[in-house]
């Protein structure tokens, strides 16, 4: 079939799916709206975690950057893994025993404090909103690369489904639905894995290939390397040799650096509201327990084929692009290249250099994620170390002698001492992207990326809008606006609630539709100040208010702001205001920031709360029936 | 339950965790962080054993550690009779 249909109809099939999951799973009560009405599955609640945590940026881009950064990429995967670990043993099961529904609830009423409640809401929308554009913005692209809309269009599309599944279902529709989503990403992903991973090593495992032998000879531009090396030696010696100054797995970045940006990420994941909430939707504490395990097991497999992904895509890259002839890849295919091609696929031999092959090349060069420059005019295109050109691509509307699209840049020379000059800019997303293409799989896998791109997309978005919507009409109106001083409860009915939750939501969707067609231009910047206020905010007054009976307001209260301020004063003035580092204080970068504040901020509360009254005894008494399993019982509103 | 039962529990709630955390530091931040250079001497396979806990192992071991914490968990929850 052709290739376009193919797309409609997979996601036209997925989407179709998710709006029937969430008409089936229609949200009756706030509780249910808010918390699923706490009876899903753990293993479900795992995968439809899974679904949430994972975004556009894990499905189209980390390849992408684990392939570019090579072991400095490492802090990405152990970081987004590892807070799991925290999750489960340190916040999961006592926050489901306290069995509320939102983030801003727990500090609230365990900081018997408004003040503390009003902050905690302040960040939730914070940090939910600096996500959600990106994730609109994912979206959008994943929409205009294969649906061949503008990317605008994309995003009113990809809004209009989410208000369809989140306004109605809200955190029942939207587990559901999640799961249902998780299924589509994790196939999509996988299966071009499994083929390129059978492609190069003849391993079915990707995650054996990665430490397997390569299939086929090739030349790397300075030597020939044999089959039967090992991936990652072969990967290592080009590096060497086309003037790499770190082979790929040995890394750049300091090994503080890379401490401080794990641990901000562990502890940041650990401390995100749309993850944290999901362990309120299983009926007992022993299933939040698990289902953070369920959760992890069903991320790991995307996270561990990850960086295979990332290596054999750095390798077909080498192999396939290195002294190519650019006009005979590229070309439409005549009836001879055809016939040439099958002849070789008979033959049992590899076809990915061969005429008319490289489609795909020209094809990401017109959308702009490839550029190539041939500074040594031979037609043929060369990959090594160094820019090819100074800036961005901009290109000229006109064909070079090769056909390639021509750009105005200045070129870079060639570093002395190196065999081979950079020719090629390749934009990290195409590791993932044209992954199926570069590799020449069917048709149907193609489609099966777009779908399971736009799963990924829509799941994160959909979580953190509800995630919004939940502290706008149950923290901010319900406990803050519209309480009841005399009863310290809401004087919204619950229908009056559900209402708001929902007007909420839809307002959220606005909001973000509006960050995605307009994107702030800091989206991938914003990331580690998401992570950054998670790690230095909610983290610690989690644990202290489980962990520390003799915490009180006072304390919460001055580590949050301290721990607040710190991460946002840093990052501003070190991303935002000059990046150039003049204002870096022990040369610690913007991206390790949280985790710095996160100790501060526990050394802040630990000293402020010894120094005030301890808490009133019935929050004493709170916690220690928190740490206690048994009556969990169903979360309740007030 | 009285307090020194719950006391007990409590305890054995943290030491628990703090065995498993230990863990968790050890291969996480020890063996794909501060010493994987070391580690990248000592060669399986294709891999340098460093890299491959940084980019492999140390997932694996996470997941391993979060379902041995619920399995002891529960069983502790059982012997104070505090289980749901």
């Amino acid at each position: 079939m052709e290739l376009q249909t193919l797309i409609y109809l997979f996601v036209g099939a997925s989407f179709a799916l998710y709006i029937g999951i969430a008409i089936w799973a229609k949200a009756a009560s706030t509780s249910d709206f808010y918390i699923a009405g706490g009876g899903v599955n753990p293993v479900m609640n795992g995968m439809a975690t899974a679904a949430d945590w994972m975004s556009a940026a894990s499905f189209i881009s980390l390849a992408g950057i684990v392939s570019l950064l090579g072991r400095d990429g490492t802090a990405y995967l152990m970081g987004w893994t590892g807070g799991y670990v925290l999750l489960a043993m340190l916040l999961a099961p006592y926050l489901r025993k306290f069995g509320k529904f939102t983030v801003p609830d727990f500090v609230g009423d365990r900081y018997y404090s408004d003040v503390a409640r009003t902050v905690a809401v302040i960040c939730v929308i914070f940090i939910s909103f600096t996500y959600v554009a990106g994730q609109m913005r994912g979206v959008g692209i994943v929409f205009s690369r294969f649906l061949q809309v503008d990317i605008d269009t994309g995003v009113v599309l990809g809004m209009a489904v989410v208000f369809v599944y989140a306004v109605l279902g809200g955190m029942k529709g939207i587990t559901y639905t999640q799961v249902a989503q998780y299924c589509v990403l994790i196939v999509a992903y996988t299966i071009p894995a499994i083929f390129l991973s059978l492609q190069i090593t003849g391993d079915f495992l990707p995650q054996m290939g990665f430490g397997g032998t390569i299939e086929f000879a090739f030349d790397n531009g300075v030597r020939e390397i044999p089959a039967g090396t090992y991936v990652l030696h072969a990967l290592d010696q080009s590096f060497k040799d086309l003037g790499f100054a770190i082979p790929y797995t040995e890394g750049r970045a300091g090994v503080w650096d890379t401490f401080l940006l794990t641990v901000a990420l562990m502890a940041g994941t650990a401390g995100l509201p749309h993850v944290i909430v999901r362990f309120f939707t299983v009926p007992r504490v022993r299933d939040a327990r698990i289902s953070a395990g369920w959760a992890l097991l069903f991320i790991s497999i995307l996270y561990t084929v990850c960086p295979a992904v990332g290596a054999f895509g750095r390798l077909n890259l080498i192999k396939n692009l290195q002294n190519n002839d650019y006009a005979a890849w590229t070309r439409e295919c005549t009836s001879e290249d055809l016939a040439n091609i099958q002849a070789a696929q008979r033959a049992g031999q590899d076809t990915a250099r061969m005429p008319c092959r490289g489609q795909w090349f020209a094809t990401w060069e017109n959308s702009g994620l490839i550029a190539w420059l041939d500074k040594n005019g031979d037609g043929k295109i060369q990959i090594a170390n160094g820019g090819a050109f100074k800036g961005k691509a901009a290109y000229t509307g006109e064909r070079g002698a090769s056909g390639e699209r021509l750009i105005s840049n200045e070129a870079v020379a060639t570093p002395a001492g190196q065999a081979v000059g950079n020719e090629v800019v390749v934009d990290r997303d195409i590791i993932v992207l044209a992954n199926p293409e570069i590799a020449a799989l069917p048709n149907w896998v193609i489609a099966l990326i777009a779908a399971g791109g736009l799963a990924a997309a829509l799941s994160t978005a959909a979580g953190l809008l509800l995630v919004i919507s939940s502290s706008i009409s149950h923290d901010l109106l319900g406990r803050v606006i519209y309480k009841d001083e005399a009863t310290g409860k809401s004087k919204l009915s619950e229908g009056q609630e559900l209402m708001a939750a929902r007007i909420a939501a839809a307002f959220a969707i606005l909001v973000a539709g509006y960050l995605g067609i307009n994107p702030p231009g800091f989206v991938a910047q914003v990331v580690a100040f998401a992570f950054g206020l998670a790690a230095a905010s909610f983290f610690p007054v989690i644990i202290n208010g489980i962990f520390d009976k003799r915490m009180n307001k006072e304390g919460a209260i001055a580590g949050m702001a301290v721990g607040l301020t710190l991460t946002f004063v840093y990052i501003v003035l070190n991303v935002f205001v000059d990046s150039s580092g003049t204002y870096k204080i022990f040369s610690i970068e913007a991206t390790g920031i949280g985790t710095v504040a996160m100790v501060i901020h526990f050394v802040v509360a630990y000293f402020v709360s010894r120094a005030t009254a301890a808490p009133p005894q019935e929050i004493q008494d709170m916690v220690e029936s928190i740490r206690i399993p048994r009556g969990a019982g169903d979360a309740v509103a007030h | 339950m009285d307090e020194q039962q719950a006391r007990a529990y409590w305890q054995e709630n943290i030491r628990t965790i703090m065995q498993l955390l230990v863990v968790w530091f050890i291969v996480s931040y020890g063996c794909g962080v501060l010493f994987v250079d070391l580690l990248d001497t000592i060669a399986i396979g294709g891999f340098k054993l460093g890299f491959w806990f940084a980019q492999q192992g140390s997932m694996y071991v996470f997941l391993i550690l979060i379902f041995v914490y619920a399995k002891r968990m529960n069983t502790i929850d059982e012997k104070y009779d505090v289980h749901e």
